[in-house]
């Protein structure tokens, strides 16, 4: 055990360099992880605080202007309804571990986004969505209740019946209305851990586009994109809708255990790679392979939830493949109306600069009524960059695009926007700052972000 | 197949708390006990809900060691696995002038253990089987001006350890000494130790389940502490006087 008065190991209140799954922007900050409500108190009545998970928003959302309070100790699911579903976890808790915890008993999360390393307070400070936003909307529309410590430390309790203000704006709100503490979720039912998976390869962007509108009925759809293929194919996809597969829908060695799939390697990047190993020769040649592949397989298989909803969390610590210097995503949504037009424009301006990008993702949104949260009924294209003086250009000609198609953008990803973008693209960002300032939620409560983007 | 009850005592730190997330992820029944075992009402609900095992929560005061023989009978099951995680470390410079706070660090962590895993070790042998893993630590290798106190009541457990792994070593009862090195917990909090020597409370978790199923003797979570306390145990005592470490 350690020795506590070895004058070589002494308290220093460290201040910690910290940035997000991106990598960048990274700044200095007072990072603690309390142990007690009143532990997060003391941190929040220091000032310019803000609550992390697990690190997983892209840029500086959870980099605290001053205080960064990380939730790793309030991480316990406290109960669990089998009849409605419904759990009562802290914030700290890992999607992962719910999905480890449930999916046996036949539950799975409502709504996930693309990797289960994120924490269930992080996910509703984001308001995440998932594959199947079309159909049941934002991981919103699953909460019942939130817990969260406000600017006076008291620990106040929102749902859509008490204080239902706070309640809308803390979902989408990401985390700048209080310390997201516990809250209440509602899982869904399903007959086994496979998903049914049809693969459609489309050759251009209004094939895509086309077959997403045919696809409204499917509970899951996602298409990977070709972000540097031009001309004529210039948006060539892979569709790939899924559905939960029945207990009457599995072979007869997977129907004796619906809920157990081959336990899977993971793979981890051990090292930064160098620079320019993602070049757009390398990115293209690896697009041209996937396509190809997912081409070769076609129509109708089986596959296990882990690999459908979360394929890039096989490789831990993917995200120093794009070296030391970091990345960044972009990821805005379209309404609908001038979606055909900004995705072509937005694919065009990204395959002219030839900036490659493996992880280019369209998916379509439906309806969304919140306060603040991304989603709009529309499309959405996520893509990622590494952080170079090209990229940066290309991001800013990206948020033009944006901008001129009535579109706005993610701020779990953001990590450069400016303050004018922002609210040039979003009027609510301005009613948001406005509620923060009455309710005494600014000093209190600020990342790195939020001061950026003037929240 | 069930799986036999796992005891921790001193439940409440961050090491033993790893641990029951371990065994609970493995189904063993757990038994958590502490001095204020209100304080594990959390863990307790988040393991039954995540591993679906049963587990108790126990009042335990090390330090009341003629309670001793009254909380194993308290206990739902006599345990297959006993772990003790329960120790202090207390402040040097206090425990150097005030021998009230001195004894109190050398009972909680050499007197309380060894009492305790005494009374556990007769029952496992009188029933045939069963598994100890007392916690102790580095600094009881050799004494040091900086934390003499904390280890020579880890030292005086360590050799307790030794001999009752001796004494059971044809019998079906196992004794594992765990020497963890510097790790991250709540003691260490706030302290700038050097990564590479400093394990999780996880990496000590999983190292004891591993050791256990292997039925190692002495175990280092990290590896590295085996060559630094080799190092440190053999300078001769004429210079090892006159060093500061």
């Amino acid at each position: 055990m350690p020795c506590q008065t070895d004058p070589v190991w002494r308290y220093i209140p460290v201040m910690s360099e910290l940035s997000g799954w991106g990598r960048f922007p990274r700044h200095k900050t007072q990072l603690a992880a309390p142990r007690s409500e009143g532990a997060i108190t003391a941190r929040v009545a220091e000032g310019r605080a803000i609550a992390r998970g697990n690190g997983r928003a892209y840029g500086d959302s959870a980099v605290g202007a001053r205080q960064t309070v990380s939730m790793r100790y309030f991480n316990h699911m406290l109960s669990f309804d089998e009849k409605t579903g419904v759990l009562v976890a802290e914030a700290g808790v890992i999607l992962g571990d719910v999905i480890s915890a449930f999916l046996p008993r036949g539950w799975f999360p409502a709504v996930t986004p693309g990797t289960k390393f994120v924490t269930l307070g992080g996910m509703i400070a984001a308001d995440v969505h998932g594959k199947n936003h079309h159909k049941d909307g934002s991981f919103g529309n699953f909460i019942d209740w939130i817990e969260l410590i406000g600017p006076d430390g008291t620990l106040r309790r929102c749902s859509p019946r008490s204080n239902d203000e706070l309640f809308r704006r803390t979902i989408g709100g990401m985390g700048l209305t209080g310390v997201i503490l516990r809250c209440a979720i509602r899982l869904r039912p399903v007959e086994s851990a496979w998903i049914r998976q049809t693969m459609q390869p489309l050759e251009n962007l209004d094939a895509a586009l086309e077959a997403f509108e045919a696809a409204d009925a499917a509970t899951y759809s996602v298409a990977w994109i070709d972000c540097l293929s031009q001309g004529d194919r210039l948006g060539r996809s892979l569709l790939m809708l899924g559905e939960h597969a029945t207990a009457a829908e599995l072979s007869e060695d997977k129907v004796r255990y619906p809920f157990e799939t081959p336990r899977k390697n993971k793979k981890t990047v051990p090292f930064d790679l160098p620079q320019g190993v993602l070049s757009q020769y390398t990115v293209r040649a690896f697009n041209a392979l996937y396509y190809w592949k997912g081409a070769r397989q076609s129509g109708e298989s089986l596959v296990d939830w882990d690999t459908y909803f979360y394929p890039l969390d096989a490789i831990l610590g993917w995200n120093r493949i794009y070296g030391r210097k970091g990345f960044m995503q972009f990821q805005c949504a379209l309404p609908l109306e001038s979606s055909p037009e900004g995705l072509r424009a937005l694919l065009e301006a990204t395959s002219e600069a030839g900036a490659g990008s493996f992880l280019a993702v369209l998916k379509r949104f439906g309806e969304q009524e919140s306060p603040f949260s991304f989603p709009m009924l529309g499309y959405t294209l996520a893509l990622d960059f590494p952080v170079n003086a090209k990229t940066l250009a290309l991001m800013e000609e990206l948020d033009r695009i944006t901008l001129d198609h009535g579109g706005r953008f993610y701020l779990a990803k953001d990590s450069q926007m400016s303050a004018e973008t922002l609210h040039r693209s979003d009027p609510r960002a301005a009613d948001y700052a406005a509620y923060r300032d009455s309710e005494g939620l600014r000093a209190p409560f600020q990342s790195r972000q939020s001061e950026r983007l003037s929240l | 197949m069930t799986k036999g009850p796992v005891l921790i005592l001193g439940a409440t730190s961050d090491m033993a708390q790893a641990v029951a997330r371990s065994y609970a992820a493995l189904g063993h029944p757990l038994q958590l006990a502490a001095r204020r075992p209100e304080a594990l009402e959390k863990l307790k609900a988040d393991l039954e809900l995540r591993h679906s095992v049963p587990v108790s929560l126990h009042a335990f005061d090390v330090l009341d060691t003629g309670s001793h023989p009254a909380f194993i009978e308290t206990l739902p099951a006599l345990p297959e696995i006993a772990i003790c995680a329960v120790g202090m470390m207390g402040e040097q410079v206090e425990n150097e002038q005030d021998m009230a706070a001195a004894a109190q660090v050398m009972r909680s962590n050499y007197e309380g253990p060894a009492t305790i895993l005494a009374l556990l070790a007769n029952r496992f042998d009188a029933r045939g089987s069963g598994q100890i893993v007392g916690i102790s630590s580095v600094a009881g290798l050799r004494g040091r001006a900086t934390n003499y106190v904390y280890g020579s009541a880890k030292a005086g457990f360590t050799a307790f350890l030794s001999g009752l792994r001796n004494r059971f070593a044809k019998r079906n009862v196992h004794v594992l000494t765990v020497l963890p090195g510097f790790v991250a917990t709540r003691m260490t909090e706030g302290m700038d130790l050097p990564p590479r020597l400093t394990a999780e409370p996880e990496e000590v978790a999983e190292a004891i389940v591993k050791a256990l199923s292997k039925g190692r003797n002495v175990i280092y979570v990290r590896k590295i502490w085996w060559l630094i306390m080799a190092i440190i145990t053999s300078i001769p005592e004429a210079i090892f006087k006159k060093l500061r470490i």
